[in-house]
């Protein structure tokens, strides 16, 4: 395991309220329950010639998106700061998803740009390298035998032909 | 009565090399998805889904269904030796698992979980193999407005049973529908609420949603909370497994007590995971060491095991009678029979029986040979939790990153995958259900479809779902499901109660 996460927990203030993030989400929900019902709505929520248009049925999910939603709000507002619950995340731990997150929204870029196999090749080498510190030729042996073994079992064996990307580096393999 | 020739056609048709090797590797693929955090039922299967395309139906869902009782069996394993769940209806399993593994009696936790696990799920194919075929023949009957009311009890079961907020249940469930309402209307042949992106002409995929909700949403929450591994060592011989045996027929009420609750969990969508609190909770309740619970009793995790196979495996049969799945990795199961062209419901038991019965005589095998591997590779198996977190990490974002590419090879839906993993980080922590939103998008659709074709035939009519005493029932019993949280806070006015300090601990699944 790597240390920073034991460092993570002790003496860590928190970073947001988990009141603050209900309210945000509940928001969140209930805008899109807006949208998607004045869609609907659009579309048509009434009775037409071929019986319940398009709209109907969506209309009233989103219109039961937006009470469910708004009576989450409602509590959570209500409960006030004087209830304040355990923070939603602490700082450390915050660090710790970031550190997850942002390597791997990259790593997507990266499929969509070179492909997933190079770019999954680099994201655990780099990750290994980053997070675990191990030294660089085991990283990137690790991470060659981890993608080299994905390579022929969906290219060669299951003839699944993977994402090569916008610039194709694997091409030269001839799948 | 022809059902049991069937059944034994249907082992003649598991038992072929080919499908036992499947079922093999099934178990394995399956313990090795339960163990690792971030890899799950729903989402492991997922994830295979596309590789058995190009499979006859029959080997595919054995193995698929196999991976199934594997996560089952496996997440045990994490949770004894580890104090990890490597699965949410794990969670009552670390109560009285891991206190044993650490007084050094991890083989006989072990040895109790794993035949735990396989009388559970052995009552409940039982169970399945009886009243399938009846089920089946009654559903035959069905018209648009009782499948409705079908669907319609199915997901304020949800809102009754479930645990936690019932506006955050509404609303996951509800996101499920909107989600599922994007692209074509299929009645119609319309496009609607795409907002113009091309990428949503198609709409969501559910499996793209239980990967990214259960996979990265649960990678994520495994950084926050800094996993470390540190556990038990497993040794399990013979000689442990014969002595545990023979101690365990005296526990023989708690099996029977948590198999009812968990069937019954099971065939309702309460799911696994409530199955094994409330069996623990029972099993606490009633032994007569109850207060010595949590301090590594034996009786107390043969409860959470015995009802949470019990209610994973009685999962599968509104899915496969009904074409009502009961659990998220149900689902998904059920999203796979509808690729490979197959409709699941009262009518799949006439056109193919040779698939239904070898997929129930699998499930009398796949328990076996489930029981054999486990029992015998444990060491194996609690070895890929020491491998370091740093490369694990990644490799399960690859792996989830790989499924959802290859279920419409489209590029898009990686980047969905990510989104529904904030999504499902955020809901995890702010404990909105995740089971409904899962089970609405796969059954969104039908459902819709379900309702259009009721309204038409009552020319918009509500009251059609009350029409006759069948619909008539099971919507009442709906709504009593869906009003139960005002019913049950009447009813507290009325008798006070103890407030229950168990299901504080139970995760939201």
């Amino acid at each position: 395991m790597n240390p920073e996460t034991e460092e993570a927990g002790a003496g860590d203030r928190g970073l947001v309220s988990t009141r603050a993030v209900e309210i945000g989400v509940a928001a969140v929900l209930f805008a899109f329950g807006a949208v998607f019902a004045y869609s609907s709505w659009k579309l048509g929520n009434r009775w037409g010639i071929e019986g319940p248009q398009s709209g109907f049925f969506p209309f009233y999910v989103s219109l039961i998106i937006c009470g469910s939603a708004a009576s989450v709000l409602f509590h959570a507002i209500r409960a006030g700061r004087a209830h304040e619950q355990a923070p939603f995340v602490l700082r450390g731990q915050f660090a710790q998803v970031l550190k997850m997150a942002v390597p791997a929204t990259l790593y997507v870029l990266g499929v969509q740009l070179i492909g997933i196999y190079v770019s999954s090749a680099i994201y655990i080498a780099f990750f290994m390298r980053w997070l675990g510190r191990y030294a660089w030729w085991r990283s990137i042996a690790i991470s060659v035998v981890i993608i080299v073994s994905f390579f022929f079992m969906f290219e060669v064996w299951f003839q699944v032909p993977l994402y090569k990307g916008i610039w194709d580096l694997t091409a030269w393999t001839g799948y | 009565m022809s059902d049991l020739a069937y059944l034994f056609h249907g082992f003649a048709v598991a038992i072929t090399p080919f499908n036992l090797g499947l079922m093999l590797l099934g178990i394995v693929l399956g313990v090795i998805i339960g163990v690792l955090p971030g890899l799950g039922a729903a989402n492991g299967i997922a994830i295979l889904l596309p590789l058995t395309f190009t499979m006859p139906p029959t080997s595919a869902i054995i193995m698929l269904s196999c991976i199934y009782w594997g996560a089952l069996f496996g997440g045990a394993i994490a949770s004894i030796l580890f104090n990890i769940p490597g699965e949410p209806w794990s969670v009552a399993t670390t109560f009285e698992g891991f206190p044993l593994a650490q007084q050094g009696r991890a083989g006989e936790a072990l040895t109790t979980s794993f035949t735990s696990s396989f009388v559970g799920a052995l009552v409940a194919v039982v169970m399945i193999t009886f009243l399938a075929p009846l089920i089946a023949r009654f559903a035959l009957k069905f018209g648009p407005p009782e499948y409705f009311s079908v669907y319609l009890l199915t997901f304020c079961s949800f809102v009754g049973m479930g645990k936690g907020s019932p506006a955050k249940i509404l609303a996951s469930m509800m996101l499920g529908f909107a989600l599922s309402a994007v692209g074509i209307d299929i009645v119609t042949g319309g496009l609607r609420l795409t907002f113009g992106f091309t990428s949503l002409l198609k709409g969501f995929d559910f499996l793209i949603a239980v990967i990214g909700l259960f996979g990265i949403g649960e990678i994520l929450l495994s950084m926050e909370e800094g996993l470390t591994f540190k556990g038990a060592s497993a040794r399990i011989n013979p000689k442990v497994v014969l002595e545990t045996w023979r101690k365990l027929p005296r526990y023989w009420l708690t099996f029977i007590r948590s198999t009812i609750i968990g069937c019954w969990m099971g065939i309702t969508p309460g799911g696994a995971t409530p199955a094994s609190f409330m069996s623990y909770g029972a099993a606490k309740k009633f032994s007569k060491d109850g207060d010595k619970f949590g301090t590594g009793v034996v009786e107390g995790l043969v409860a959470p095991e015995t009802a949470a196979h019990a209610a994973g495996t009685s999962a599968l049969l509104p899915m496969i009678t009904l074409g009502i799945p009961g659990s998220p990795t149900a689902a998904v199961l059920l999203g796979g029979l509808l690729i490979w062209g197959l409709q699941p419901g009262p009518l799949l038991f006439a056109e193919k029986p040779e698939f239904v019965w070898g997929l129930i005589a699998s499930m009398y095998l796949g328990n076996v040979v489930g029981l054999i591997v486990v029992l015998s590779l444990v060491p194996a198996f609690a070895a890929i939790l020491r491998i370091p977190f740093s490369i694990i990490a990644p490799v399960i974002v690859v792996i989830c990153a790989i499924g959802a590419y290859t279920v419409n090879n489209s590029m898009h839906d990686i980047w969905f995958m990510l989104g529904f993993g904030v999504v499902g980080y955020l809901f995890k922590k702010l404990n909105y259900p995740l089971a409904p939103m899962v089970l609405a998008l796969v059954l969104g659709n039908n459902a819709e479809d379900s309702f259009r074709q009721a309204m038409l035939m009552s020319g918009g009519s509500l009251a059609i779902l009350w029409s006759n005493w069948l619909v008539g029932s099971i919507s009442t019993l709906a709504m009593i499901m869906l009003f139960w949280p005002l019913i049950a806070q009447g009813l507290r006015k009325l008798v006070p109660s103890k407030p229950d300090k168990l299901s504080s601990e139970q995760p939201v699944d």
